[in-house]
């Protein structure tokens, strides 16, 4: 029987690539090891190796093919015996072996808590008011939303330059800082050794003297090796000399749960920055905040922790063509519109958040969801406007609820619109457990769009 | 265990280079005496005003350890910065901060370096380049590093000194700035002022390579063993490190071998080491005695003398005068300086 040969995921949170290149042609024989052909992503390419001997038979993906959905089979491969006619029975579903022994298991299933392919929903009903209207939009990922903050603030400034693991040569592990260090040279775009603890406290030592460093951590999981250079060192310094001394610094890379990679790499730190005076701490969801809060965080005076999420790196959406895009630092943003319930959240959480609100307003729910953008200094206003006009709220984090944001956000509803709440504030949140591997434990383990409808069904007495 | 007799040994035996550091004016002596005196004499009524309550929290003395501060200040240029941990009155001083801003910050006063609200192991001046007083052990070795980078950034041919002790030398990021020093050739001079004893641990109870001048070796930063009792010594030591520094050759390692005669802080037991041991070092190796006995022999009078210590005195008498009578900050400040 032939083999089919999938489309093989590079990441735990890839969705599609391109087919990028056929290194072997049909009839060619094929050994297992063999390169048979090339794939790339927006943050990658990789080699696709061959994992089962034969003949390569069929291409069913030509070269240059873009967008093509991880698991779609791209090839046949002919065992010994095999011919041509029996080609047509491989299209019928029949043993399917990975191409790339690289390719983590969890593509191969269809159980992932990951996104379809379609792009993630950035409906946006509310105009945004740092944007004037009429502005030309151009679409962008996220990460491309935040490579070009970097550029351009690193265009402006020369005191502003970027450090971490794997920045420059390799282009950023998740390809954020691509570009840079053909534009900046290594001194602005320095790789450093796998050595956070040190690396950050460099950053801050630089940072004191009045350069404007940009710290990547590969990921906010690798910070906790430099928590201490962050929080008494960065967060403190100003304060501790009497307003003589601070460090504009900014700490970034992604936060919170990838897919499938388990608990030391899945986790939110949105509550433990967000709980230190001296920090300020930013976290967007949409490619426009991202680049427009980027932007600010690097001007910014003070240390700023900017949380981005892997899961999103790869969304798009539309930027505004403008020289200068800054988002202030410290505005909640007004996404969705409505009036029976505020649903509370940031960056990833607006996922379901939106979705829940869409399932809302099927059932007659008018949710006003909230993209809170940045955790310190939070937009209490906002918050407390909103539930003035709803009397009901709902907070969603992917991180744990005990001493969480959203813990926070129902304190500062209590002490500020106690009165005007209809029902008790409620939290979705991360469940109170570490990060499960297992692909159904793992969903389970984050909130959901159903827990969400549920909770703002609930607080409506519906 | 009982501590090897190791760590009793002089540290001035254990210098590499043998022989008498080069010899110093008769101004360099002066200046030496005056500074180093200024600290002794600051930190003295440190200590008393601590015994008053004036002082609160915690006051780590650098008695004892006076001639590494002093002599690698006579190496330095305008601009190059110095970080060190929390023993840092000295250093404070020897950059040429005001000693009423000090003692005012060590009463928490609002004339204080950080306006009361950084206390004696937190000041800062931007005037004098002096980038703290940290108090996490090892902290401010990564940030004394990051100092360098930002002089290699710039190519302003200045030099970091960071100052940390024996028992920071064991702290995991040390080595990792190690390595980036060295990786990026940052002018950087790491003084390890060797005082034998890491709160009450000696150095033989905690370290397995105890020749810290060898601390950089698998990162190939060369180090040298320094006398830090001999603020000639210290002096000839810095300028040779520095000299290393500005020429691009990245970081370099001095062992300041030294000792502190107080206790680790205020409220130290002294049962880690012998009364016998602490007053054979101030006996034979105290470094004001030294350049005080160079002087008298080359026959600088006692008149003389005398009135280096007076002046030290009014300063001091003044900063004590001032750090009590200085109101505390208003409570406004409380909220200031959080963000800029």
């Amino acid at each position: 029987m032939p083999i089919q040969v999938l489309m093989p995921a590079l990441s735990p949170t890839m969705e599609k690539g391109n087919l990028a290149k056929w290194l072997k042609k049909e009839g060619e024989t094929i050994k297992s090891g063999d390169v048979i052909a090339e794939i790339e992503t927006d943050k990658a390419t990789m080699e696709v190796e061959a994992t089962d001997e034969g003949t390569l038979g069929k291409i069913l993906i030509p070269e240059g093919t873009a967008d093509v959905a991880v698991n779609t089979p791209i090839a046949t491969i002919l065992a010994d015996g095999e011919s041509a006619a029996d080609l047509a029975k491989a299209s019928a579903p029949a043993k399917q072996e990975k191409a790339a022994e690289s390719a983590p298991p969890a593509a191969a299933k269809s159980e992932m808590p990951q996104p379809k392919a379609a792009p993630a929903p950035q409906a946006v009903a509310e105009p945004d008011p740092e944007v004037p209207a009429g502005t030309e939009m151009v679409t962008q990922t996220i990460r491309e939303a935040l490579r070009d903050a970097m550029a351009e603030e690193m265009r402006r400034d020369a005191d502003v330059f970027v450090m971490g693991e794997e920045v420059a040569e390799y282009q950023g592990a998740y390809k954020v800082t691509q570009g840079l260090l053909q534009e900046f040279g290594a001194k602005r775009v320095i790789d450093t050794p796998i050595t956070e603890h040190g690396f950050a406290g460099v950053g801050v030592g630089a940072a004191m003297t009045g350069l404007k460093p940009i710290v990547e951590f590969m990921t906010f999981n690798f910070a906790m090796q430099a928590i201490d250079q962050i929080i008494n060192s960065a967060a403190k310094t100003l304060y501790m000399s009497g307003g003589q001394m601070g460090c504009s610094i900014v700490f970034r890379g992604p936060n919170g749960a990838a897919a499938r990679v388990a608990a030391q790499h899945s986790q939110d730190y949105s509550a433990w920055y967000s709980h230190i005076p001296g920090l300020k701490v930013v976290a967007p969801y949409s490619a426009a905040d991202a680049k427009g809060l980027l932007k600010a965080a690097i001007r910014d005076p003070n240390p700023v922790i900017f949380l981005e999420n892997e899961v999103l790196y790869g969304h798009t959406g539309e930027v505004p063509k403008l020289d200068d895009f800054i988002i202030p630092i410290g505005k909640a943003r007004i996404v969705r519109a409505g009036s029976h319930v505020t649903i509370i959240s940031w960056s990833n959480g607006m996922t379901y958040a939106l979705k829940a609100a869409d399932e809302l307003a099927k059932e007659g729910i008018e949710a006003e969801v909230i993209d809170l953008r940045t955790l310190r200094p939070m937009d209490t206003e906002t918050i407390i406007n909103s539930v003035k006009k709803t009397g009901r709220a709902v907070t969603v984090e992917e991180g744990w609820a005990q001493s969480g944001v959203g813990a926070e956000i129902a304190a500062r509803i209590m002490e500020n619109a106690f009165d005007y709440l209809d029902a008790p504030v409620t939290r979705v949140s991360g469940k109170d457990v570490p990060m499960p591997y297992a692909a159904n434990l793992e969903k389970l383990a984050l909130p959901s769009a159903a827990e969400v409808v549920e909770a703002a069904k609930a607080v409506c007495y519906r | 265990m009982a501590a090897p007799k190791k760590a009793a040994a002089s540290a001035a035996q254990d210098k590499t280079d043998g022989g008498s550091p080069p010899e110093f004016t008769k101004e360099q002596e002066l200046k030496a005496l005056r500074d180093m005196l200024l600290i002794r004499r600051f930190e003295e009524k440190a200590g008393q005003l601590y015994g008053m309550g004036a002082i609160g929290g915690f006051c780590h003395l650098y008695i004892g350890q006076e001639a590494v501060v002093v002599g690698m200040q006579m190496a330095l240029k305008e601009g190059d910065q110095v970080i060190t941990g929390y023993r840092d009155h000295g250093h404070m001083l020897a950059t040429g901060m005001d000693a009423n801003g000090v003692m005012a910050e060590l009463t928490g006063r609002r004339g204080g370096y950080s306006k009361g609200k950084g206390g004696s192991m937190h000041m800062f001046s931007k005037e004098k380049h002096f980038y703290g007083g940290h108090g996490i052990v090892g902290a401010q070795v990564s940030l004394g590093t990051g100092l360098a980078f930002a002089n290699h950034y710039r190519g302003n041919g200045n030099v970091s000194v960071t100052y940390f002790g024996d028992g920071a030398a064991n702290q995991g990021q040390v080595y990792e700035s190690f390595n980036m020093a060295e990786l990026w050739k940052l002018p950087v001079i790491y003084v390890i002022e060797n005082n034998r004893y890491a709160m009450g641990t000696s150095v033989s109870r905690a370290s397995a390579q105890q020749d810290f001048s060898k601390r950089g070796a698998s990162f190939n930063i060369p180090g040298k063993q320094v006398d830090g009792m001999d603020v000639r010594a210290v002096k000839a030591a810095g300028d040779e490190a520095a000299a290393w520094c500005r020429a691009g050759k990245g970081p370099f390692i001095l062992e300041m071998q030294t000792y502190r005669y107080r206790g680790h802080s205020m409220s130290d037991p002294a049962k880690y080491r012998t009364r016998e041991e602490v007053e054979k070092v101030r006996h034979d190796q105290d470094p004001i005695e030294q350049v005080r006995n160079r002087l008298l022999a080359a026959k600088v009078s006692e008149a003389d003398l005398k009135a280096i210590d007076a002046e030290v005195r009014d300063i001091v008498n003044a900063s004590a005068d001032f750090a009590q009578h200085d109101p505390e900050p208003d409570a406004a400040e409380l909220w200031t300086d959080v963000y800029r």
